[in-house]
């Protein structure tokens, strides 16, 4: 419990952090710490393979191309926009009715225990995550593969060298 | 586990944490020496016999140089960059099988800092986080090289994962399971023939080779410090100790690659006639049953570093014979080249599985 506390705490103050940094890379790297407690979530939930794969796609690569993406823009505190006021308003109205609506929606719910005679500790483990995704979630995880498969070769068709032109 | 048996744990993890940084001390040496070997010269000889405390006297040069901060640049990151590079570095060795096991009594000590069942995932993620020391120690130095050294180091290595990832599912396949020690015992079964990974899986082993130098930032990939176009790269503005991490972790990677690729294609602590000896000293000598096991382990551990030295002295036989590649052949090479070929391998491991070729594996501990 003490340890959920501590995770719980690390991550929002993380995230608070991404938002309320002024310079972009601190953002940057406070939402890569963000990343990592959900990953200690999972591991206390006994899902070491998504703590895992959570670690290689979102801190190892997403991040790595945001970061690298920010720092050729070079933003820094002086280049900031100002918005203007009403936007900065709407903005927190907008923010703090998805959270209304959030703590409204969660309000009546009754968290399910687990029984501990009947509960599967193995639940989480790689062999069983595979055996439910390849037996009861085929279809959907063949449906992911398939958008995963048109995105890339989308972005090939976006990056593909026009006939004549020279990249180097 | 016992309280004992978490005692013993404890040492394991202190002990493989100790022996990466002697390691990576005396990969600076051994690189010189090599270097001075393969040019035909004398190389460091002058700081104790045969110039072996000479990382001494590089670290007490580092400790006492002048510690500088660049104007404008962000203090913090870039005392935080270094320290990450060496803490990512550091990690990874943490799930490597270093030894099967030790037995005194009841008591089993596993020569294993922590036994994950996702040890190659947790590698594997720890390899991609190693580009954000680069990246942060970078950017925050405010110089232009530097900036262009740390995103050099980005791209290359989300190209390289790629490939590297392909041809480690290639062995997954094959293994059925994410643990780096039962990758290793599977390479060896009691009583009959069996071969390492590599007879099985050469050309995924070409491929993780090739990934692994551009991964580690060494010679013919090393762009990231390219000092004919960028200066020293994204350590430019880098001086005292803080330059001493980002060498230290580059050498700390170079052992954990090679020791990542010794336990996965090479067997690991595995050494022909193992099983074989212990049945001797066990029968023949009359040694007792965990005498025997506690010998052939740390056998298994001097062959694991055997190992684990002959693939560093390969990454410093090849960085003292190729020259960089350019940036452009690179990034062909990575993407056009070894991740084609890792997908085929993956077809090809299929093709053989189902066919029977290469055969089932039998979980026989």
């Amino acid at each position: 419990m003490s340890l959920f506390l501590f995770l719980s705490f690390v991550a929002l103050l993380s995230a608070l952090g991404v938002v309320l940094a002024k310079n972009p890379v601190h953002s940057v790297l406070f939402l890569i710490l963000t990343f990592f407690t959900l990953s200690a979530h999972y591991l206390t939930l006994n899902a070491q393979f998504l703590a895992a794969v959570n670690i290689i796609v979102y801190a190892g690569a997403i991040m790595v191309l945001f970061l690298f993406v920010i720092m050729f823009l070079n933003l820094n505190e002086d280049t900031e926009p100002h918005k203007p006021a009403l936007a900065k308003i709407a903005a927190t109205i907008a923010g703090g009715s998805l959270l209304l609506i959030m703590v409204a929606a969660l309000r009546n719910v009754q968290p399910v225990g687990y029984d501990a005679a009947t509960f599967n500790s193995q639940v989480g483990m790689v062999d069983k995550l595979g055996l439910v995704l390849f037996k009861q979630y085929s279809l959907p995880f063949e449906l992911a593969s398939i958008l995963l498969l048109a995105a890339m070769v989308g972005s090939v068709m976006l990056g593909k060298r026009e006939t004549g032109e020279r990249n180097f | 586990m016992s309280l004992e048996s978490l005692g013993w744990q404890g040492l394991v993890i202190l002990v493989v944490f100790g022996i990466s940084l002697l390691i990576a001390t005396y990969c600076t040496y051994a690189e010189r020496v090599i270097a001075a070997f393969l040019q035909d010269r004398v190389g460091p000889d002058r700081a104790g016999p045969f110039g072996l405390a000479q990382p001494l006297a590089d670290a007490v040069k580092l400790f006492t140089k002048e510690e500088f901060f660049p104007s404008g640049a962000n203090k913090a990151l870039f005392i935080f960059g270094p320290c990450l590079a060496m803490i990512t570095a550091l990690m990874s060795s943490a799930v490597i099988p270093f030894g099967s096991f030790l037995k005194f009594g009841t008591t089993v000590v596993h020569l294993q800092g922590i036994e994950i069942n996702v040890g190659m995932l947790y590698v594997f993620g720890i390899v991609s986080l190693g580009v954000y020391g680069i990246m942060i120690g970078g950017w925050a130095s405010n110089n232009k090289f530097s900036l262009l050294g740390a995103i050099r180091a980005a791209s290359q290595n989300i190209s390289y994962e790629l490939a590297m990832g392909l041809a480690l599912i290639a062995v997954l396949m094959m293994s059925g399971s994410l643990s780096l020690r039962d990758i290793t015992l599977q390479q060896s079964v009691p009583g009959e023939w069996h071969f390492w990974n590599i007879v099985k899986q050469p050309l995924g082993f070409i491929i993780f080779l090739v990934c692994a130098f551009a991964e580690t930032n060494r010679t013919p990939f090393d762009l990231p410090e390219c000092e004919t176009e960028l200066v020293a790269g994204y350590h430019t503005e880098y001086s005292s100790m803080k330059m001493g991490l980002y060498l230290f972790a580059e050498y700390v990677n170079v052992f954990v690659a090679s020791a990542v690729m010794s336990v996965i294609y090479f067997g690991g602590f595995n050494f022909p006639f193992q099983y074989e000896l212990r049945e001797w000293l066990h029968t023949s000598r009359g040694l007792s049953l965990d005498a025997s096991q506690n010998i052939i382990a740390i056998l298994g551990v001097v062959t694991v570093f055997a190992k684990i030295f002959a693939f560093i002295f390969f990454f410093m036989w090849v960085r003292w014979t190729l020259p960089r590649f350019r940036y452009d052949q690179l990034m062909r090479l990575g993407w056009t080249i070894l991740i084609p070929l890792a997908i085929f391998n993956i077809l090809l491991t299929g093709g053989l599985i189902t066919t029977g070729i290469i055969p089932e594996i039998k979980q026989w501990w």
